[in-house]
Formats: C-alpha cells, structure tokens, sequence
C-alpha cells in the first residue's frame, strides 16, 4: 500500500460526544477513537438510540463534542473556516429537502455552490464536475425532473450526486437506506462502495443494514452501551463483537451467514 | 438561464414599458396621448397638462414601480428564508410597526393639543413615524431572535410583535375622534400619489439598498432551499446570511410601508404568481422575474384606480387584492400543484 492509502482522513481522539445544557452535560458515548482511512467505504451501526446520529451530527459541526479531539486530513475541526470544511466534508442528511421543486441537475448543482462566485454562476469546471456526478450515480435519464417526481430511491441518489458534486474528501450519510426496499437498500450501499473505490473518497454512513454493512463495508464502526469498536467485518465477527449490539431475548448473531436470527 | 426565460424576460420588459405609457396617459384629467408623449419630453404647450404629467403622474409611475417591485422581493425573501408560503414582506411586524408610529402620530395627536396637532399632522412626520415605527419593532423582533436558533421561532416572534402592536393602535383609535380616525383609515389605505421628486429620491436612495442586498442574498436564498443544515455544510454563514436577508427585507418593505402606506397582498401573491408562471425556484430567475411582475402589477392596479375619465381615485389597497386574489386563485387551479 502506498503512503496516500494509508493517510488518514478522519481521526477522532477520545471524543465524548452528547447534549450541553446550561445546567449539565448529557454524555451520550465517550472515549471514541477513530481512524477512517482514505478510499474507505465505512459503516456505522448500533442500535436505536445508541447515539450513531448524535457522532455524525457532531462529525459534521452540526453539533458541538463535549471533549476530545476530531482532526481531518490531520488538522482539528476547529481549525477550518466553514468554506474550507465545505470542500472537504459534504453530508447526506435525513432531513427532508425545502423546495422539491428543483430539478435534478439544479439540485446536483447547488453542490458546487463553495466554489462558485457571489451569486452562484456555475464554470466550465463546475458544469463538468456536475455531470461527472450525475454520470457516478447513473441518474443521466432524470437530470431533467424535478425532486417531487423522484422515487425514494432515486431522489437519495440525487442527494449523493449532490454530494459528490462538492468534490470532498470525505462523505457522511446519516442512514442513507431509510425508507428503501431491500433491492434498493443493497443498491444504495453498492453505489456508494463503488463510489470510494472509483473516486478514493471516504465515505462514512450510517445504518441498520447491519449484513449489507457486512458483506460491502472496508471498515464497520460498531457502538454498544460499553464502547467503540472499529476494525474491518471479519474481525469484528471473529471477536463476537455483533453478538453484544443488542439484548439476547430476540435475536442472536450468526457468525456462519454473517446475520441475525430471530431465536426461535 | 434558458433561452425560453431570456423570452420571457424580453416579453415582461416590453410589458413593463407598456403598463408605464398606459399609466401615465391615465388619470382624472383626460390627457391626448401625443400631448402626454410631448409634456413627458417637456415640449407641451399646456402649462397645466405638462404640470400634470411631470410633477405627479410620472413620479406616481415611478413610485408604483418602485412599491411593486420592492415588495414582491421582499414577500419572495421573506418565503424562501422561513420555508412559507404564507410569508409576505410584513411577517416581521414592519406594517404593524409602521401603522403604531402613524397612530401615534395621527390619534396620539389630540394628546397633545390642538395647535401641536397640526404642526405634527405633515407628511413628513407620518413618513418619519412609520419609519421609526417599523425600525423599532424590526430591532426588537431582531434582538430577540438574535437569541433563538430557529428560523421558525423568528417568523412566530414576529408575529407576536404585530400583535401587541396591533392591540396598542385599538387603544388609541378607541379613544380618538372620528376626524382622526378617518385620517388614520385613510393613510391604511395606501396611496402612490403626492410624492414629490425630493422625496422619491430619497424613497429611491434606501430602496436601491435593499434591493443590492436583495442582489447579494441570491447564492444563499438558493442554498436555503436544501435546508439549513444542507446550507450550513455548504460553508454558508447561515446566521449572517439570516440577518442581511432581513435587513434587505426591512429596507425595502420598512420604506414602501412609510412612503406608500401599508400595501397589501402584492407583497404575498407576486412571488406565487412568478413561481408559478416561470415554474422555478431558482432565485437567480425568480428575483428579476418577481422585480418586474411586481412593477407591473402595480401600474395596472394604479391604472384601474385611475377609473379612466372619473374625478374619484379608488383606494389602491383595496384594487390590489380585488384583482390579485383571483388572478392567483387562477392560477393555482390551472397548473393543480403549487410551484414551491
């Protein structure tokens, strides 16, 4: 392996992460420490609650850490100017779009808006990396509709073309598979492994697809109410980690299939 | 942009020029449509009709364009900014604090003696008060939401605003005189006439820096209907852009309020009508689209106010939303889907 393939884009140092109030923090995980390498497709599952949204939120500034460090590219969050974080983190959240009355191409386009001038002109680079995007998530045929005449499904790869527009190192997407049937699902997170080894981002989402997770990720961020673990899925089966991810009354771990059964 | 929208571009400037001749050849003096084209020009033998022409029509035009245009933007801002559709310019309480400045003035007027009164009564002062008026209550209503994090919470505080002032003014017209009374009622009504040109200089002066902030917010209005998280993780200053939004919003609307009187509806139906006709919501085509049907819009609704060859001039609040509401009732039904 090369030294750029083993630069590490994100990396999180004893981050605690939760709620700030003025009379007291709520701690929801602490003592994180991560290191998401580049070209990687990353999973992160956990159960409900467990606080997946909660790290993504604080990943992507949306939200404060309570403690710790988070670096990316080696330089601490606190250290970029909210421009330059835009060329270097874009998100695929699950909040839902204002206006669905863009058209696919538009919406892809306001991925560029970091680097376009005062009032949004795209240039021939902006133009190309446009359709560089939409050519990576196959939606050629639908660049001209608008977002409320998309599927679910398809407008969640509008949402990643968009995404990918903003030309960044590394991609968070808070539970990209809501929503989908399973063929869907599958295809979702079969684009996006494409996507980090076409395009050597970093791609970092969130989910319950826990086999799916399994069978694409390079990497899975597992949380339990104890602590933190990420390695690549093989390891993580070896040392029974899934096992401890939910109570043990209803479903149990798999290691032969790499899923879960409901116990019988 | 298309060449389809260039079309329409040509097609709405062409209209525009069109709906000024027409409204200043209109009016309670019957003027020849030559000798309105020569008193423009300043050529006319009649003393009178170039008097007529120069000093009130064409400043009258101009201040229709200036309140159309002013506050179909700032109804388009002000939609965008809080994701509503029932947003308009003054869901900050600009009208309302303006009209409580007014009431002051005009009610609050018997107060303070007869002789007082009418040194206050000038048009000045009702500019000045409804001026301040809105000032005071946009500051406060930005104060409090310099506190809030959600943009909903702004659009609610302002609200309430507009009601506790609301309230204050019933308590003035409950303890006023029918003459003052009707002098307040007849300033609610609007009016596009009696500006001179010092004072549609001035009117022209602060519009003009609305509107260039109106310019500069187009990136961000653009990137605010992905959402704010989506326009946070685009390196936009939310905050920032939040605020210089609502300055542009409080110029343009805050002005029109005190020179032309509360104006209703144009600022709320215009960007619906525009969104609906250009079938966008880019505001790179909405914003020039929404400047030039509200320009237009309100020289038509000035020039059937006029009621050709009639002495009376129609209030033109009430002939706004008479021929607006259906228009855009019209409109919503045929396309079935509201553009948003």
């Amino acid at each position: 392996m090369t030294e750029s393939n083993t630069h590490n884009i994100l990396k999180t140092k004893n981050l605690s992460i939760g709620y700030q109030t003025k009379k007291a923090a709520t701690v929801i995980t602490d003592n994180i420490n991560l290191e998401l390498k580049k070209g990687e497709l990353i999973g992160l599952v956990g159960a409900n609650g467990i606080g997946k949204s909660t790290l993504l939120r604080t990943l992507s500034t949306i939200q404060k850490p309570l403690e710790g460090l988070i670096a990316i590219n080696n330089i601490p969050l606190e250290n970029y100017t909210a421009l330059e974080l835009a060329k270097t983190m874009s998100l695929v959240l699950t909040e839902q779009l204002m206006s669905k009355n863009l058209s696919v191409e538009e919406l892809v386009a306001l991925g560029r808006q970091p680097y376009t001038n005062w009032v949004g002109n795209l240039s021939e680079v902006d133009i190309s990396a446009v359709h560089k995007a939409i050519d990576q998530t196959n939606l050629s045929d639908l660049k001209h509709r608008k977002c409320f005449e998309l599927s679910d499904g398809q407008l969640q790869k509008a949402m990643i073309a968009r995404a990918l527009a903003q030309d960044t190192d590394l991609i968070i997407l808070d539970e990209p598979t809501t929503h989908l049937d399973m063929y869907h699902k599958a295809y979702i997170l079969k684009l996006l492994q494409r996507l980090a080894k076409d395009t050597n981002k970093t791609i970092l989402f969130s989910s319950h697809e826990i086999d799916l997770a399994i069978q694409l990720c390079d990497t899975i961020i597992v949380m339990t109410n104890d602590k933190v673990v990420s390695d690549s899925p093989c390891h993580l089966i070896e040392q029974g980690i899934f096992e401890t991810l939910f109570p043990n009354d209803l479903i149990g771990f798999d290691q032969k299939t790499g899923s879960f059964r409901v116990k019988k | 942009m298309t060449t389809k929208h260039t079309y329409s571009f040509i097609l709405l400037a062409l209209l525009l020029m069109l709906c000024f001749v027409v409204n200043i050849s209109l009016g309670s003096v019957s003027i020849p449509f030559t000798e309105v084209f020569y008193s423009v020009l300043g050529h006319s033998e009649n003393e009178s009709w170039q008097y007529i022409i120069q000093d009130y029509r064409v400043p009258k035009a101009f201040t229709a364009i200036l309140v159309g245009s002013g506050l179909g933007i700032s109804g388009l801002l002000m939609q965008t900014l809080f994701r509503n559709p029932l947003a308009g310019p003054f869901v900050l309480g600009i009208s309302s604090g303006a009209s409580l400045g007014v009431a002051l003035v005009i009610l609050g007027s018997g107060l303070f003696g007869g002789v007082f009164a009418s040194i206050l009564i000038s048009k000045w002062s009702i500019v000045i008060a409804a001026s301040l008026g809105s000032f005071l209550v946009l500051l406060a209503v930005l104060l409090v939401s310099s506190k809030v994090r959600d943009t909903m919470a702004i659009l609610i505080i302002g609200l309430m605003f507009g009601s506790i002032t609301a309230a204050i003014v019933s308590v003035l017209a409950y303890f006023s005189s029918a003459e003052q009374l009707q002098q307040y009622i007849f300033w609610g009504f609007g009016s596009l006439g009696n500006l001179s040109w010092n004072e549609l200089f001035i009117f022209f002066l602060i519009y003009l820096l609305g509107l260039l902030l109106a310019l500069f917010s187009i990136k961000a209005l653009n990137t605010f209907l992905l959402g704010e998280n989506y326009a946070k993780s685009l390196g936009l200053n939310v905050k920032k852009s939040r605020f210089i939004i609502i300055i542009a919003t409080s110029l343009l609307a805050g002005t029109i309020t005190a020179f032309a009187g509360p104006i209703a509806f144009i600022g709320l139906a215009i960007p619906h009508m525009t969104r609906q006709i250009f079938n966008t919501s880019n505001h790179k085509i909405l914003l020039p689209a929404v400047f030039l049907f509200g320009a237009i819009a309100m020289l038509i609704c000035d020039s059937i106010a006029q009621l050709p060859s009639s002495d009376y001039t129609l209030p033109i609040n009430a002939i706004t939303s008479l021929i607006g509401a259906p228009v855009v009732v019209w409109l919503l039904v045929r396309q079935r889907k509201m553009v948003f």
